[in-house]
């Protein structure tokens, strides 16, 4: 099974990464060798095998409802690369979600 | 003339639950804070931070499910649903794809029956009606009493729980610019309840909302608070469109089939079905009500122009607008059915054992259909009325309840709850809890109505004086100069009038009994306190015994 390179525009979209020709060569190329590789495992019989929803045998991990102090707004928005005295502040958002 | 369509619709949803922290991490879910003040690493998608479920997010979920009728299975997961926005820090929501903690539920509703003659179309005086006059819910349109509704299961394909976004806001006046972000509410619990697409008329959605929400309200698992977000709805509408002939162009004046009950998909032959239109952006109920009716009528129009079906456009998003009444498109998510769902490794998964969904039914409590039930039987009250009582909420049975019992009237309680109290409460702004009578002081007036003693126009005077005073009844009545006039005192009144009236004496003689009750208004101005039927009775009586 190999890549295709729409395919690999289409991924590339999705993660808002910005390629270019060059790049989505050989971008196609090395995704492909990686999945190809992985497709070994598709060689091993996994009759009566359940799959696995987790990778870890954990179930049931809860805590109380309860507030907890959090981030004082300085503190929440330290990192954000544009923001006013209340909020984050993003390209504006057109249209509905 | 009825509409050669049926409408489809299946409805999403999101209800938030009342918890006191958010799903997965401790900050509070208060509405209302300064933005940004209740986050946290976890919440805001801080690298490195871990989700830890909350406890009772889980439980008011499978609370809500197992009311609903659902399956829940053993084992449950959650899943990254990935999408980029600004108000999803993480690039991912937390939801749960395919192995939901519930699935397969039903919610009875109270649907009136098609008017003979009529097919299910919309009803267009839906767009004209204006503010209902009760602020309180009233019973739905087009059933008025007994005998008139009949019960319909809608069916609820998953019930899921999720995390909430953050909210978005845009300077619309301030032209360009950018948009603020406020992350406040990322990360609260959400339980996604999505119904199958059974839901026949705007009505019919309207009245599902409105079964569903009081439901939520009897589990006390959300406040179901549409102003503040906490109960958000968006909808699925298709129709179905009844054509003549097989593969025949659209034409009007067809004879409509009713898909009543029936499974939408595959449409049968001879109906066509328009693409599917999902509307988001309603505000309340009505909105609800008119922005699928508007759908309605426009997917028709639009199957009218341009003849386009089911799989010949994709599916499309509307916005309801409040101000024009329309809906209108809305620009979609690039890509966005490609979500990439995967199990989130950061949580665990619930398993949920039969022991435990049994604790949970065990606790669920009397839900709102059987509470009906039971008011009617025990009570001897209407269907009509047991509804309108049990949408006003627990609080306002209860104290129906206690005021029937200690009344012995089933039917006098009602007709009291219904009329005076509920008056009051509107006229007031204030719950049942604020209430100034309780019931033990409405049942003692309410037995001295039942007795015949007490008019009911007197005794709402009286009531409004024990609102007023604080009083009792009986001194209410006391203080008003109610005092029971003796039969004695009765009889005494109705000889001297009789005596003074030999015409109405020789009339109700001659068989036109109507006379006596001009003699009515002359008694009560001589004695306030009688009883009208009383002194009707007593004359009656005392002419024929004149014979």
């Amino acid at each position: 099974m190999s890549l295709t390179r729409a395919e690999v525009e289409k991924v590339s979209l999705l993660a808002r990464l910005l390629l270019t020709e060059e790049e989505l060569g050989w971008m196609t190329e090395q995704l492909g060798a990686i999945l190809e590789y992985m497709a070994l495992l598709g060689e091993v019989d996994t009759t009566g095998v359940e799959p696995m929803a987790h990778a870890v045998e954990v179930s049931n991990v809860f805590r109380p409802d309860g507030v907890q102090p959090g981030l004082d707004r300085e503190a929440a928005l330290a990192n954000a690369p544009h923001r006013d005295a209340e909020c984050y502040l993003v390209p504006a958002v057109l249209g509905e979600v | 003339m009825p509409e050669p369509y049926t409408v489809v619709i299946g409805l999403e949803v999101h209800v938030q639950l009342l918890t006191e922290s958010k799903l997965f991490c401790g900050c509070s879910t208060r509405f209302g804070s300064a933005p940004n003040t209740q986050t946290c690493p976890v919440c805001i998608g801080m690298p490195g931070s871990l989700p830890v479920m909350n406890r009772r997010a889980v439980e008011l979920a499978l609370r809500t499910a197992v009311a609903l009728n659902c399956e829940i299975p053993h084992f449950t997961k959650w899943d990254r649903k990935n999408y980029y926005y600004p108000d999803l820090p993480k690039g991912y929501q937390i939801s749960q794809y395919d192995l939901p903690l519930s699935r397969d539920g039903w919610l009875e509703i109270m649907v009136s029956p098609l008017p003979s003659g009529e097919g299910p179309g919309v009803r267009a005086d839906v767009l004209e009606e204006g503010p209902h006059p009760n602020p309180l819910r009233a019973p739905t349109e087009g059933w008025s009493g007994e005998g008139t509704s009949s019960t319909k299961r809608i069916g609820i394909i998953r019930a899921h729980l999720e995390e909430d976004a953050g909210k978005s806001m845009h300077d619309e006046a301030a032209g360009k610019g950018d948009s603020r972000i406020d992350l406040n509410r990322t990360g609260t619990p959400l339980l996604e309840i999505v119904s199958q697409p059974d839901l026949r008329s705007p009505e019919e959605a309207k009245t599902y909302l409105t079964e569903l929400k009081l439901l939520l309200n009897y589990l006390g698992v959300s406040d179901c608070n549409m102003q503040e977000g906490s109960l958000r709805v968006d909808a699925n509408v298709n129709l179905h469109i009844n054509v003549a002939e097989k593969g025949t162009a659209p034409e009007k004046g067809i004879v409509p089939l009713l898909l009543r009950g029936q499974s939408p998909f595959p449409a049968a032959e001879g109906i066509i079905a328009t693409p599917i239109v999902e509307v988001k952006n309603m505000n309340s109920f009505r909105a609800v009500e008119r922005a699928l009716a508007y759908e309605a009528q426009r997917q028709y129009r639009e199957y009218q122009e341009t003849g386009r079906k089911l799989g010949e456009a994709p599916k499309s998003t509307r916005g309801w607008d409040e101000a024009s009444q329309t809906t209108r498109l809305q620009r979609s998510k690039e890509e966005s059915s490609d979500y990439r769902y995967f199990p989130d490794p950061d949580l665990a998964p619930v398993i949920v054992t039969e022991e435990e969904i049994e604790q949970i039914r065990a606790d669920l409590g009397e839900l709102p259909a059987a509470l009906r039930t039971r008011l009617e039987q025990t009570y001897g009250i209407t269907p009509y009325d047991s509804d309108v009582l049990v949408n006003q909420g627990r609080p306002l049975v209860d104290y129906y309840i206690e005021l029937a019992e200690a009344c012995g009237d089933g039917k006098l309680a009602s007709n009291w709850v219904q009329q005076s109290v509920l008056r009051t409460l509107n006229e007031r702004q204030i719950g049942i809890a604020q209430f100034p009578v309780r019931p033990a002081a409405l049942a003692e007036l309410l037995s001295v109505v039942k007795s015949g003693k007490l008019e009911t126009v007197r005794a709402r005077d009286v009531l409004q004086a024990m609102l007023e005073t604080g009083k009792s009844a009986a001194e209410a009545m006391q203080a008003l100069g109610i005092v029971e006039v003796d039969d004695a005192a009765v009889e005494a009144l109705c000889r001297e009038l009789l005596d003074a009236n030999p015409k109405i004496v020789a009339e109700v003689q001659a068989g036109k009994e109507k006379g006596v009750g001009m003699l009515i208004g002359q008694a009560k101005r001589k004695n306030p306190n009688l009883n009208a039927a009383r002194f009707r009775e007593t004359c009656l009586k005392l002419i024929q015994g004149m014979n």
